[in-house]
């Protein structure tokens, strides 16, 4: 490959006491594509992510970002490196004590310190992007519907125009045309911003929909990589029994009969 | 049991020295630190007052009844003032805004933790400990003097109520006898044990939130645990506090 990969996860282990959660990952993102991590409740996507983020640090392995290591550096770097990321929560984790314009504005504010009269404007501008218009500005995110806080969070995301966008179960919990909503949003959002989107999920709809390549994720370790067209002749048991959802299969759920 | 409980005090410990650390680098979130002085000061006054009070007037009641067996009733004004401000202002004051303040941050921080806001204030590049934590520590240090300085007077002054209208003493022997007496270190000692309150407060209401996990119920048990231990702690820098203020 030519061409610098812009995340590049290396071998990466995390474990939470003696449960291994991430068992050696090591796959690479390349620049503006959209990759999608799928696998079961509990197959590590979401730690996966977090490691990404740097919310959480993984014991072995390295993770870089444009070529440059994000593992353990210090908290001033850190934040540099945050200013290329954007992240779509699975429960939306909007600020409940703020108004829905000041949460799409907060990392305009307080990041990069743009003044507020600005801010308010950029926010609208990205409400509008989702759809939602100025009448849902001032109200706050507990007034809104699931779908609604959902839009508000993608606007938050998108605000500081960031290279690596990063979704989270972006359709959990919501109806399947909201969920429809949300996925051409997230694909119009991506191609706009030109930005290179990781996401997880468990939805197969979603996740054809969205990436350009998946992998899946299974007992911390990565069984299977390949471009989106190509997952149904995956020819690879872990996968058949993930998308068309079988109970019986080589995936075995933590269950006790 | 031990360990788990050393574990705890190093944590505690790690959590406050960074926390002090973001205190005193910019940026400085001054809205935020305004919102929660009026938060923690002036919202917090009928409760402290109405404590202050009746402390003020069940102090003067009770030293009456006690003195009046050896004849020495004239020495209730100055128990009153050295007492209200020495000890019941700010460990009173500090008991009931550990009750108000402490538990509300560590509900409110903990809240932020199990639904990621959290997170999300990370991947929006601000630091969790200067926009929520620094500016509560430095309101509550700020402001518990305030509150005590308040409780202070109206303890005072609710002594001097009982003394003047209930149990008969001249108003302004008392007044004057509860001046006299006073001397300006029962004060300040009673603001510096105040700030150290309030510190306190802020730090276990903060630091309890912050690691809650587990939804509703690590966030109960969020909010028990940052009472509980500030008042304890409350309790025992007290004792520290004044040790080393009056052991001369």
């Amino acid at each position: 490959m030519t061409r610098q990969p812009k995340i590049q996860l290396i071998d990466i282990h995390k474990s939470f006491g003696h449960k291994k959660v991430l068992d050696g990952v090591t796959v690479d993102i390349g620049t503006g594509e959209s990759f999608v991590i799928i696998g079961g409740s509990g197959s590590g996507k979401s730690v996966t992510l977090k490691c990404i983020l740097g919310l959480m640090r993984p014991e072995r392995g390295s993770i870089l970002v444009d070529g440059r290591e994000v593992v353990g550096v210090p908290a001033r770097q850190r934040e540099e490196v945050m200013k290329k990321f954007g992240m779509l929560f699975q429960g939306s984790a909007l600020f409940d004590s703020l108004p829905v314009w000041e949460n799409v504005a907060f990392g305009l504010m307080q990041g990069r310190h743009m003044d507020r009269r600005t801010a308010r404007r950029k926010a609208l501008e990205k409400l509008a992007q989702v759809g939602l218009g100025k009448d849902v500005a001032e109200l706050s995110p507990s007034e809104l519907s699931g779908g609604m806080q959902k839009r508000v969070a993608l606007a938050r995301a998108i605000a500081a125009e960031p290279e690596i966008l990063f979704f989270d179960e972006p359709t959990t919990g919501l109806d399947p045309i909201m969920a429809d909503v949300i996925n051409d949003l997230i694909v119009k959002c991506v191609r706009e911003l030109g930005a290179t989107a990781v996401s997880i999920t468990h939805d197969m709809h979603s996740a054809r929909k969205i990436s350009d390549r998946m992998a899946m994720l299974y007992h911390g370790k990565l069984v299977w990589v390949g471009p989106t067209a190509d997952v149904d002749q995956a020819d690879n048991p872990y996968v058949d029994q993930f998308i068309h959802g079988r109970a019986d299969g080589p995936i075995k759920m933590e269950i006790r009969h | 049991m031990f360990l788990d409980f050393l574990q705890y005090c190093g944590r505690l410990a790690i959590f406050a020295g960074v926390a002090v650390y973001h205190c005193l680098r910019p940026p400085i979130y001054f809205r935020l630190i305004g919102t929660q002085m009026l938060e923690i000061g002036y919202f917090s006054l009928p409760v402290v007052g109405l404590t202050a009070i009746f402390t003020g007037m069940v102090l003067a009641l009770q030293s009456h009844t006690g003195f009046a067996r050896f004849s020495a009733e004239g020495a209730v004004a100055t128990v009153v003032v050295i007492s209200m401000t020495r000890e019941l202002g700010p460990v009173l004051a500090g008991l009931m805004v550990a009750g108000r303040i402490g538990a509300a941050m560590a509900a409110e921080i903990g809240t932020m933790r199990v639904t990621e806001q959290i997170d999300a204030l990370t991947t929006l590049s601000t630091n969790p400990f200067k926009y929520l934590v620094a500016p509560r520590l430095i309101a509550g240090l700020a402001m518990l003097p305030f509150l005590v300085l308040v409780a202070d007077i109206i303890g005072v002054f609710g002594g001097f109520l009982v003394g003047a209208y209930q149990l008969g003493y001249n108003p302004a022997t008392y007044i004057h006898s509860s001046w006299d007496y006073l001397k300006p270190m029962d004060v300040v000692s009673g603001l510096v044990k105040a700030a150290v309150f309030g510190f306190l407060i802020s730090l276990l209401g903060c630091f309890n939130g912050y690691h809650s996990r587990g939804g509703a119920q690590g966030v109960g048990q969020a909010t028990t645990n940052a009472v509980v231990s500030a008042s304890i702690l409350i309790l025992t820098t007290n004792y520290i506090l004044t040790a080393l203020f009056f052991n001369k």
